[in-house]
């Protein structure tokens, strides 16, 4: 079972890549406005069919 | 004045990429249903296996999953990623270069596969099948796309990133440490190699792959996919944004740690199980939230999915989302585990997400997007409809007939009689009971084949009447820090963005040559527990087993279950596979466990049986390998072998590397001598038949101390 000492670092490492890219899109103000993109990708620079 | 003006511009989305994944999906689908639908007859009926060499399932099989997932839900991903993305982030693709070379490079993967699978070139780890320069060529062109998606993403004009491009990023960085982790090889010879991993390592990596293979090439990107284009033809915002970031960062948080659920009652130590179990049965909720999510984004928008095909294909691939992530939680407790592994449970389990979620995913994505890209009008909702109908029905056909197979055949398995003998004891009685449900199955995808057929013309119709395409200016409104934008800090973001991918890669690469040393099984269990390692005869054997795709249809595992050691022997142990680059465990059992096979019959009995293996089971569903009777063993290229073994920590002493291939010789002179007396034809110690039937014999042979 030594193979965890590869496998778990590796989860850990994107684990916490993950942790980094949600502590980033909180304090970039990803975050901030949870309604409108909603509602912005419905109508923006679409050519219509 | 200036800056007003900055904020304002006209581009040009790169659309033409996005059509060339486009019909390269429309062509590789076809390959990978045809694929499957073959092999499905092959089930049903052996002679389908044609007795030829190329065709035989176990070499079809592999070319059927790997079309599916990397051709067919891989190209249309690309395409869904790279339309979607413009749009999002208001910018036109980083590079059309880039571009151009994910594209062609890709194909050329794609068809290095479909000649390379069939002709036996295969790692013998499922959905990992294809063989190290395949694999590094795929290395570099996810790196391509990387580069190409993180320049983009550093090069938008909108500040938020809608949750659509979280999906996708982190599809594109998982998918990337699974396969360079999981394809750690060394090379044998051009297209041979042995992954650095053995024995129950490597079923953990290779689990630990292809769970997360389904996670994030299979569910994340086609998350992201649904989040953009359902809320798009519905023309409605998604139920619930919040809902969305909850669902997207639960998932991926718990995704990679329930990968050990395909290894239950297995030599895994038990914690290891139950925490895979229990990660597994966690994700019940994020992806039930994303569920609900996409279905109640058609609120108020019900009455479309009486007239809108895209709507019908996206609101019923978004409920067999449900159902499968319902059911796979459920598959993963152990005592479920223990009737549905190893049966065609699992199979329907993986259709019912593949046709019916990625699939239909696909579907109502192309439905969308072809007219749209060719500035038209599809040129029938009649047949894109009879094409929903028929793929559903396709797919309901499918799924019920393996679901009512596995357990049928699981109970079977464990039927015992009251004073505690095997209800069952003939392995094959339980293979003519599900038969029939195995036409059902391949009359399921014949269906699925027929609508996507009706799509295909569809589609054609819709382009061929399309005026010629010019492409449109659109204007955008930059939302980014501007000051940024002038000073030319995008492109250092940009920069930075690729290095770090770089850097990302390289880390991987050097962490498993570091880490692997250490690794090696045989230095931390007692030498009384240790195996013999193979000879080099069965060594050449195990090889043919791994072209021939023997795992497809045979685990090597015994769990102990009452009624798998009564129909087996002792449960397996961790030292049996320890020597074992790849490990051969199976998903699979379409015929019995060979963990035990060997001396349970005589050589001649295995020559008759894999030439025709209806000489000694009737009703055998098995093709005939009759080429490894003419097929010549290659005995020099064992030397490199043994070497390449060595060096990974297999005990191999340097006479014994030297002369591999006169022990070989040797060995097989014996058996050759063996099958001549036994009544059998002489002369054939030379041929691959011998090589095979030395490696049947060695199986659960080899430990030093006979498991109790």
């Amino acid at each position: 079972m030594n193979i965890l000492y590869l496998m778990i670092p590796l989860s850990l490492l994107l684990g916490f890549g993950f942790i980094a890219g949600f502590i980033w899109s909180v304090r970039s103000g990803q975050l901030d406005d949870t309604e409108t993109p909603a509602y912005r990708i419905l109508d923006e620079g679409e050519e219509q069919p | 004045m200036k800056a007003v003006n900055s904020l304002v511009e006209d581009i040009y989305y790169d659309d033409d990429i996005v059509k060339k994944f486009i019909l390269a999906t429309l062509v590789f689908a076809g390959v990978a249903l045809a694929a499957g639908v073959m092999v499905a007859l092959q089930l049903a009926f052996w002679p389908m296996n044609l007795n030829s060499e190329w065709l035989s399932f176990g070499r079809l099989r592999p070319l059927h999953t790997n079309a599916a997932i990397f051709a067919f839900a891989g190209n249309a991903i690309f395409a869904g990623i790279y339309h979607s993305s413009q749009r999002l982030l208001k910018a036109r693709l980083f590079s059309d270069f880039l571009s151009r070379v994910h594209f062609w490079g890709w194909q050329a993967i794609i068809v290095a596969a479909a000649i390379t699978l069939p002709l036996g070139y295969s790692h013998g780890k499922e959905y990992a099948e294809l063989e190290w320069p395949i694999d590094i060529a795929i290395t570099l062109i996810w790196v391509v796309f990387a580069v190409n998606f993180f320049g983009t993403l550093a090069k938008r004009r909108e500040k938020h990133m809608y949750v659509a491009l979280w999906f996708y990023i982190a599809t594109i960085i998982t998918v990337a440490l699974l396969h360079v982790i999981n394809s750690a090889e060394i090379p044998v010879s051009a297209f041979k190699s042995y992954p650095v991993y053995a024995g129950i390592q490597d079923a953990m990596v290779q689990w630990w792959y292809g769970h997360n293979a389904v996670a994030f090439f299979l569910t994340t990107p086609f998350l992201g996919l649904m989040y953009y284009y359902l809320p798009k033809a519905a023309n409605r915002p998604v139920y619930s944004y919040r809902l969305s970031i909850i669902h997207f960062w639960a998932l991926v948080f718990i995704y990679i740690w329930a990968g050990p659920h395909h290894l239950l009652y297995t030599s895994l130590p038990e914690w290891a199980q139950t925490l895979g179990m229990v990660f597994s049965i966690m994700l019940w909720a994020p992806s039930w939230g994303g569920m609900i999510n996409g279905l109640l984004t058609l609120r108020g928008a019900w009455h479309l999915l009486r007239t809108d095909p895209i709507i019908k294909f996206f609101a019923t691939a978004v409920t067999f989302y449900g159902m499968a992530t319902f059911e796979g939680p459920l598959l993963s407790i152990k005592s479920v585990s223990s009737v549905g592994h190893y049966t065609d449970w699992i199979v329907g389990h993986v259709h019912g997400g593949t046709l019916g979620w990625n699939g239909f995913m696909i579907f109502g994505m192309l439905y969308y997007l072809v007219p749209r890209l060719w500035k038209t009008e599809l040129y029938s909702v009649k047949l894109a409809t009879a094409h929903f109908w028929t793929g559903f029905l396709g797919t309901i056909a499918y799924y019920l007939s393996m679901v009512v197979a596995g357990i049928t055949q699981g109970l079977m398995w464990q039927a015992m009689t009251p004073d505690g003998r095997l209800m069952y004891p003939d392995f094959i009685e339980t293979v003519t009971r599900i038969l029939p449900l195995y036409w059902v199955r391949a009359f399921g995808g014949i269906l699925y084949l027929a609508g996507f057929l009706l799509m295909v013309y569809n589609l054609y119709r819709t382009i061929k009447g399309a005026p010629v395409s010019v492409p449109e200016k659109v204007r955008v409104v930059n939302t980014r820090d501007v000051t940024a934008v002038e000073t030319g800090h995008r492109g250092l973001e940009g920069a930075v963005t690729v290095f770090s991918v770089l850097t990302f890669l390289a880390v991987l690469v050097g962490s498993v040559i570091e880490i692997y040393p250490t690794l090696a099984l045989h230095k931390y269990l007692p030498p009384s527990a240790q195996v013999e390692p193979y000879t080099p005869l069965e060594l050449a054997g195990r090889d043919l087993y791994i072209r021939e795709g023997c795992y497809l249809c045979h685990s090597q595992q015994i769990r102990p279950l009452a009624s798998e050691v009564l129909r087996y022997g002792s449960p397996s142990t961790a030292e049996e596979s320890m020597y074992d680059h790849p490990f051969q465990w199976g998903s699979k059992r379409t015929g019995p466990d060979l963990a035990r096979v060997g001396k349970k019959y005589p050589d001649l009995w295995h020559y008759r049986h894999m030439l025709n293996p209806r000489v000694v089971t009737p009703q055998s569903i098995m093709p005939n390998y009759i080429w490894l009777a003419t097929n010549d063993t290659d005995f020099l290229v064992l030397r490199k072998k043994f070497s390449v073994l060595k060096n990974m920590g297999t005990p191999y002493s340097d006479d014994q590397v030297a002369n591999a291939d006169i022990h070989a010789e040797k060995q097989a002179k014996e058996i050759a001598k063996s099958l001549e007396a036994q009544g059998g034809p002489s002369g054939l110690e030379r041929k691959e038949i011998v090589a095979m039937i030395a490696y049947l014999q060695a199986l659960g042979q080899k430990a030093k101390e006979t498991p109790k």
